[in-house]
């Protein structure tokens, strides 16, 4: 017990007694006031669980998420031992649910693991070289900002086809320029800091410079952009399995379910809203974890 | 001081010419950036767009004629160059589904959408602003929560999903509001088409009982795609007027015993007013997002609708022409909000 409290003393030190534990405390009085926020936090638990039901999925299914049974098709929940029923082909509701948990967790990482490296360098490369770089990449960013995503992903699935891996590119590739916008913005206010003109001075090169002094400065305001983007990005890849062009059939994707389960809506209401309560509750769930950090992270934008 | 004074009016006059000038070529590079982006998606990324149009039996001869029709033996700028001239004149092809030329075709389905998108908006305004002034002035009570809530489902909830539970409740198990469709098919053919917005025309020619229908008809889906109007209005509308509250002449104002109703409502609401109407014009524009989910959903025979169905049927010229269309509305009205706020907040000149 004396120990805990011993830590907790020394989080929160004004007299640190390290850089790591400095480092450390810092985290501690984040996560303290993350803490307070009780809705961010539901947030957070739901985005883990959500994660879990990921990772977990092929042990939780209480049946095969794929295998069709024409004699069950269209069962309302609780009957047969199909807790949120079956849909037009007789498959598991609820294992279709659990199982569509993955694909949702893969677009969504997937794209931000693919838009926010090319905002950061991209914002970054624009913010610190300045001149004629500046003017052709913010020109750039702001031609696919002058597209509504959807529509613009619309139309590079389109031309690439259908197909999950296709969405992934196309909403990475319109969802990148408010990323270049932050970065860019951080990157100025840094620029003309000593601790770059020092690295100048040490010989180190704009890459070096860029890569290890100005990005990871850019880190923390730009994971409360992307942890807010989550919410749009599902949205947007479950509109775009909604429409046919996202995931393919017969992969569990909650966008598409609600699009087959659309023919059934005024009879079987089941099929159509339970994967789209899904969506809605997963994309709260990172709106409110997003609010939450944005309010630790960046102060300023909060309001 | 007459040459002065006019020395000093010249300068303002070139001041404001070079002005207009960079203004305008932003403007330019920005539609030129939107056709090239246009350009690659339609030209670049599709692995070969002659076997789109010939399919992969074509003979030899055939393929090398229609490649050559198409303009891709030219270098890549002249394709490009030649395309620019094309769409400058309105021409985007002629779709693969209809047979019609695109451009026609967009013209025929643009009414439904900009009536869906105004009634949206307008129900966006009327309970998007009292709700965001509610908030802001109740800050953190009840009603500013209830405010917060309806602004977080707005931004989570997926609008296909919102629209598949309206018609669910709404239409199948209420019946207050008519199905899916602009207008029950006894009601078609009635009312000559002038504007295209049936709500009008129908008024037009007193034509009442189609008037209801067309109402009945269009109120979900409107509503549907309004909530996102009300969630993204109130959100900022609650956001302008806390700033405004926490100025000084707030506080003059209310030590002078001014009346709060006449401190929101007519000292700070002129001060957000400039703000609320760009906000205003990004969510209507905006709404041209929504409207390709909510029209699907309510099979409404809008622009959004017709760019789904041409890429389901692979359609390209249909989807370039319909993409550069809502580019088009997208960028015009952010300038248009933007010379309004320039216009009318001396604080911005």
């Amino acid at each position: 017990m004396s120990g805990v409290v011993g830590w907790r003393a020394r989080l929160l030190s004004d007299t640190p007694a390290s850089g790591r534990e400095a480092a450390l405390g810092r985290l501690y009085r984040g996560w303290l006031q993350f803490k307070a926020n009780r809705l961010a936090l539901v947030g957070l638990v739901i985005v883990l669980g959500l994660v879990v039901v990921a990772l977990l999925a092929p042990w939780l299914v209480t049946h095969d998420p794929y295998r069709q049974n024409l004699a069950q098709r269209l069962l309302p929940p609780g009957a047969m031992g199909h807790l949120l029923g079956t849909d037009e082909f007789g498959r598991d509701i609820l294992s279709r649910v659990i199982i569509g948990a993955r694909v949702t967790l893969y677009i969504v990482a997937l794209v931000a693991l693919i838009a926010a490296p090319i905002g950061l360098i991209v914002g970054t490369a624009a913010g610190y070289l300045g001149g004629a770089v500046d003017a052709v990449l913010m020109r750039l960013t702001d031609v696919f900002l002058a597209f509504p995503s959807l529509i613009l992903a619309l139309a590079f699935v389109a031309a690439l086809g259908p197909g999950i891996e296709n969405a992934v590119i196309a909403i990475a590739l319109t969802s990148w320029p408010p990323y270049a916008r932050i970065a860019r913005a951080e990157t100025l206010t840094v620029r003309k800091s000593d601790f770059i003109a020092a690295a100048q001075i040490q010989g180190a090169g704009t890459a070096r410079i860029l890569f290890r002094h100005v990005m990871p400065l850019c880190i923390s305001s730009l994971t409360v952009r992307v942890t807010l983007d989550m919410a749009g990005i599902i949205l947007t890849a479950a509109g775009l399995g909604f429409l046919g062009l996202g995931a393919q059939p017969p992969m569990a994707e909650w966008g598409a379910m609600v699009s087959a389960g659309r023919r059934y809506i005024l009879d079987q209401w089941w099929v159509a809203t339970i994967p789209g309560l899904a969506i809605f509750v997963v994309s709260l769930a990172f709106n409110l974890l997003g609010d939450g950090l944005r309010d630790v992270l960046d102060p300023r934008q909060a309001r | 001081m007459a040459l002065a004074a006019g020395g000093l009016g010249d300068g303002r006059a070139a001041r404001g010419a070079s002005r207009l000038a960079s203004f305008a070529l932003q403007v330019t590079l920005t539609l030129l950036g939107l056709l090239a982006v246009t350009f690659f998606i339609g030209r670049v990324v599709p692995i070969d767009p002659v076997l789109a149009v010939v399919g992969d039996q074509a003979p030899r001869d055939v393929y090398e004629a229609v490649r050559r029709e198409l303009g891709l033996d030219q270098p890549l700028w002249t394709q490009f160059a030649i395309y620019v001239g094309q769409v400058l004149r309105g021409d985007f092809g002629t779709s693969l589904v209809t047979n019609r030329p695109v451009t026609e075709d967009i013209a025929r389905v643009f009414p439904a959408t900009l009536e869906l998108a105004t009634l949206a908006t307008i129900i966006g305004v009327a309970l998007g602003v009292p709700m965001g002034i509610a908030g802001a002035v109740w800050q953190d009570r009840w009603p500013d929560q209830i405010v917060r809530v309806i602004g977080l489902v707005g931004y989570s909830v997926p609008i296909f999903w919102l629209g598949i539970v309206g018609l669910l409740v709404f239409y199948g198990i209420l019946g207050w509001v008519e199905g899916p469709g602009r207008l029950g098919v006894f009601f078609e053919g009635i009312v000559d088409d002038v504007t295209g917005v049936i709500l009008i025309d129908s008024a037009l020619a007193g034509e009442w009982e189609v008037f209801r229908n067309a109402l009945g008809h269009v109120i979900l889906p409107s509503a549907v795609l309004g909530y996102f109007s009300v969630a993204y209005i109130a959100r900022m509308t609650r956001s302008f007027m806390l700033e405004q509250l926490s100025q000084e002449y707030v506080v003059t104002a209310r030590a002078k015993g001014m009346s709060e109703a006449r401190v929101v409502w007519v000292h700070a609401m002129r001060n957000i007013a400039v703000q609320l109407v760009t906000v205003i014009a990004l969510s209507y524009a905006r709404l041209l997002e929504g409207a390709v989910l909510t029209e699907t959903v309510f099979a409404w025979p809008g622009l959004g609708r017709y760019l789904t169905t041409a890429l389901l049927a692979a359609d390209m010229n249909a989807v370039l022409g319909g993409t550069i269309v809502v580019g088009l509305v997208f960028v015009g009205i952010n300038l248009l909000s933007d010379l309004l706020y320039k216009l009318l907040d001396p604080r911005a000149r």
